[in-house]
C-alpha cells in the first residue's frame, strides 16, 4: 500500500497534538512548527497530485481491513486537487496570521489550525460515508476553537450560533447515514454506488429521503440558501485569517456534493433520477441572488466579503447542478478561483479593519496607513471576485455560462449576469467609500501610523498572484480539471480501487 | 417493539426541535442533546431490531444482531458528548461576556 495517502491526516494530527503539549516552548517554536507543518502538507499534497495524474485511483485500506468492512481512503484527481488547494491556502493564510500577530492573541492557534487541516484533508480523502461524518466533526470542532480565537463578546455570541447550527447539521447527517445504512447495508461510497443503483423499487422513497437529507447537510456546509444563515455572522466575526481559511470550508460542502452525487446518486440512478440536479439548480440560483443582494447591502467590509462567498457558492453550484463533465470541470475551475479570491478579500478586510476604526461601510473615515497599496489590492481582488476580465473569475463564469447553454439558458444567464452587475455596484460602493471618500475629509491629517507588516501584504499579493497564474495557465489547469471531471462521471477506477468482493474490476 | 422504538425516536426528535427553536441557550443545548439521543436510537434501529442475539456469527447461533450500527452509535455518542461539552463552555463564556444568554441576540440582524 502507498502510505503517502495517510500522511495528510497523520502529520497534522501528530504535530497538532505535539504543539498542544509544547505550549510552554513559546510562540516562536509554535510558529516554526506550524509553518513547517503546513509547508510539509503542501509538498505531500503536490506529491499526491503527481501520483493522481499518473495512476487512475488508489485506495488505502486503514488497518489492512478490506473494503467495505474497513475504512478506506481513496486518492483520485479530485481529492488531490482539494488537498493542494487547501495546503496552498493554509500556508499563505498562516503567514498572514503570524505577520499580523493574530496567532499571539490567544493560545493554541497553530495547534487548532493543524487540526482544522487534518479534518479538511481527511474529508477530502475518505471513501467512507461515516468516516466523512467523523472528519466533518474534526474540522468543525477545530473551527469552533479558531472562530472564537482571541475571544470578545460579539465573537463568542456568533460562535454559539455557529456551533448550534452545525450541531443540528451533524444530527441531520447522522439521520441521513442511518437511513442509507438501513436501506443498503453499507456505508462505503464505492459499495453504495453499486447497491443504490440496484435497489428494489420498494426502497425508492427511503433512498430519496436519505439523498435529500445528505443534500441538506452538504448544503448547510456550503451555505446554500436557505441554509446559509450561519455564514455571514460567523465569517464577519471570526478573526481575519481564520475567515480566510474558512473560505475553503464552504468548498468542503461543494466537494461532498460532487463526490456523493456523482458516485452514489448519479442522474442515471433509477430511483432518484434528476431530483437532485433540479433541487440544486433552484437553490444555486437563489443563493447567487441572495449573495449579490447581500454584497450590495452589507454594513461592514467583512460581511460584504462573506456575502460574496455566498454568491460564489451559488455560481459554483449552478455548474455542479449541470452534472455533465463540462459543467463539473467549469465548477472545479470556479471553485479554485473563488477560494483564492475570497481568502484574499478576507485578508484585505482584516488589514483594513486593523488600520481603521472598524471596517464599517456607513461613514467615510480619513485615509489609513498604507492606503494606496491596500486600495490597489482591493481593486484587483474585487475585480477578480466579481468576474471581470482579465482575471480568472471572468474565465470561470464564462465556462459556467457556456456549460449551462440549453433549455435552462433563459433562466440561468440573466441571473448570473444581473447578479454580477449588482455585485460590481456593491464593490464599487465599498471601495469608493473606504478609499476615495477618505481623501475628501478636510485637510489631510497624517494617517495613524501602523507597522508595515510586509509579510502580511506578501500573503495577499501571493494569493492574487495565484489568481493571475490561474488565468494565465488556464489551459493546463483545464486539462487537469477535464480529466478530473471525466473521472468523476465515470467512477469505474474509483470503484475498482476499493477491491470490493463480488464486483468485477 | 418497532412501534416503541419508532415513537421514541419521533418524540425525542419533536422535543428536540421544539427546544432548539427557543431563544435562550440552555433550552437550545437541551434540545441538541435530545436530538442526538433520537439519532442514536435511530442509528441503532437501522441495523434492524434483534432481541437476545449475539453481535457476532457463532457456530450454533440462530441469528445475529448487526454489530456495525453499535460501533457507529458509540462513535456518534462520543462525538456528540464532546460537542455538547464545547457548546456548554461556549454558552457560559458568551453569557459571562455579554451578560445575556439569548442565542438570537445579535447586534446586527441576520439577512
Amino acid at each position: 500500500m502507498n502510505h503517502l495517502i495517510i500522511l495528510p491526516v497523520l502529520l497534522p494530527a501528530v504535530l497538532g497534538a505535539g504543539l498542544v503539549l509544547a505550549r510552554r516552548a513559546g510562540l516562536g517554536v509554535q510558529r516554526l512548527a506550524g509553518l513547517a507543518g503546513t509547508l510539509m502538507l503542501l509538498s505531500i499534497a503536490v506529491g499526491l497530485m503527481v501520483q493522481a495524474t499518473t495512476t487512475p485511483a488508489q485506495a488505502y485500506f486503514l488497518g489492512g481491513w478490506p473494503a467495505p468492512f474497513g475504512i478506506v481512503l481513496v486518492l483520485d484527481r479530485l481529492a488531490a486537487l482539494m488537498l493542494v488547494l487547501t495546503a496552498a491556502l493554509a500556508v499563505l493564510v498562516q503567514i498572514h496570521a503570524v505577520a499580523t500577530g493574530w496567532d499571539a492573541r490567544g493560545t493554541h492557534f497553530h495547534a487548532l489550525y493543524l487540526f482544522q487541516l487534518m479534518g479538511l484533508n481527511g474529508a477530502f480523502l475518505t471513501g467512507d460515508a461515516f468516516n466523512l461524518f467523523v472528519f466533518f466533526e474534526v474540522l468543525l470542532i477545530a473551527s469552533y476553537g479558531l472562530m472564537i480565537h482571541s475571544g470578545g463578546a460579539v465573537r463568542l455570541r456568533a460562535g454559539v450560533q455557529y456551533v448550534a447550527f452545525n450541531l443540528v447539521a451533524s444530527v441531520l447527517f447522522l439521520f441521513a447515514l442511518a437511513t442509507l445504512y438501513g436501506v443498503t447495508g453499507t456505508l462505503n461510497l464505492a459499495d453504495l454506488a453499486g447497491k443504490v443503483a440496484q435497489l428494489p423499487p420498494g426502497d425508492a422513497a427511503l433512498i430519496r429521503v436519505a439523498g435529500v437529507l445528505l443534500l441538506a447537510v452538504f448544503g448547510i456546509k456550503a451555505a446554500l440558501v436557505p441554509l446559509h444563515f450561519w455564514l455571514p455572522a460567523t465569517y464577519a466575526n471570526a478573526p481575519g485569517p481564520v475567515a480566510a481559511l474558512f473560505a475553503v470550508m464552504t468548498k468542503v460542502g461543494a466537494y461532498a456534493v460532487l463526490r456523493v452525487f456523482t458516485l452514489v446518486f448519479p442522474p442515471t440512478t433509477p430511483d432518484t433520477g434528476a431530483l437532485f440536479a433540479g433541487l440544486l439548480l433552484a437553490l444555486a440560483l437563489a443563493t447567487l441572488a441572495v449573495g449579490a443582494i447581500g454584497v450590495l447591502g452589507a454594513a461592514t467590509l467583512a460581511r460584504l466579503v462573506a456575502f460574496a462567498v455566498i454568491a460564489g457558492v451559488g455560481t459554483l453550484f449552478i455548474a455542479v447542478a449541470d452534472f455533465t463533465p463540462q459543467g463539473t470541470a467549469a465548477a472545479l475551475y470556479y471553485l479554485i478561483h473563488s477560494t483564492l479570491a475570497g481568502a484574499a478579500l478576507f485578508l484585505l478586510a482584516d488589514l483594513v479593519a486593523a488600520r481603521r476604526a472598524g471596517d464599517g461601510l456607513r461613514t467615510a473615515l480619513p485615509p489609513i496607513a498604507q492606503h494606496g497599496l491596500i486600495a490597489a489590492l482591493f481593486l484587483v481582488a474585487a475585480l477578480a471576485m466579481v468576474g471581470m476580465p482579465p482575471f480568472s473569475g471572468f474565465l470561470g463564469k464564462l465556462m459556467i455560462l457556456d456549460a449551462s447553454r440549453g433549455a435552462l439558458m433563459a433562466l440561468i444567464w440573466p441571473i448570473v449576469l444581473t447578479s454580477s452587475l449588482v455585485m460590481i455596484v456593491g464593490y464599487a460602493r465599498a471601495g469608493s467609500l473606504l478609499f476615495w471618500k477618505a481623501h475628501e475629509l478636510g485637510p489631510r491629517a497624517p494617517a495613524t501610523p501602523h507597522p508595515a507588516q510586509p509579510l502580511a501584504f506578501g500573503a495577499v499579493i501571493a494569493l492574487i498572484a495565484a489568481l493571475a497564474a490561474l488565468t494565465v495557465f488556464a489551459a493546463p489547469v483545464m486539462r487537469y480539471l477535464d480529466a478530473t471531471a471525466a473521472q468523476l462521471h465515470r467512477p469505474t477506477a474509483y470503484i475498482a480501487a476499493n477491491a470490493l468482493p463480488g464486483v468485477a474490476p | 417493539m418497532e412501534l416503541l422504538v419508532a415513537s421514541a425516536v419521533g418524540i425525542l426528535t419533536a422535543g428536540g426541535v421544539y427546544l432548539i427553536l427557543r431563544r435562550r441557550t440552555f433550552p437550545v443545548i437541551l434540545g441538541l442533546a435530545l436530538l442526538s439521543y433520537a439519532v442514536n436510537v435511530f442509528i441503532f434501529a437501522s441495523g434492524r431490531l434483534a432481541i437476545g442475539q449475539p453481535p457476532i456469527l457463532a457456530d450454533g447461533a440462530a441469528g445475529y444482531t448487526d454489530p456495525l450500527t453499535q460501533a457507529l452509535v458509540l462513535t456518534a455518542i462520543v462525538i456528540s458528548f464532546a460537542m455538547t461539552a464545547v457548546i456548554v463552555m461556549l454558552a457560559l463564556a458568551a453569557r459571562l461576556a455579554t451578560g445575556s444568554d439569548r442565542i438570537d441576540d445579535g447586534a446586527e440582524e441576520e439577512t
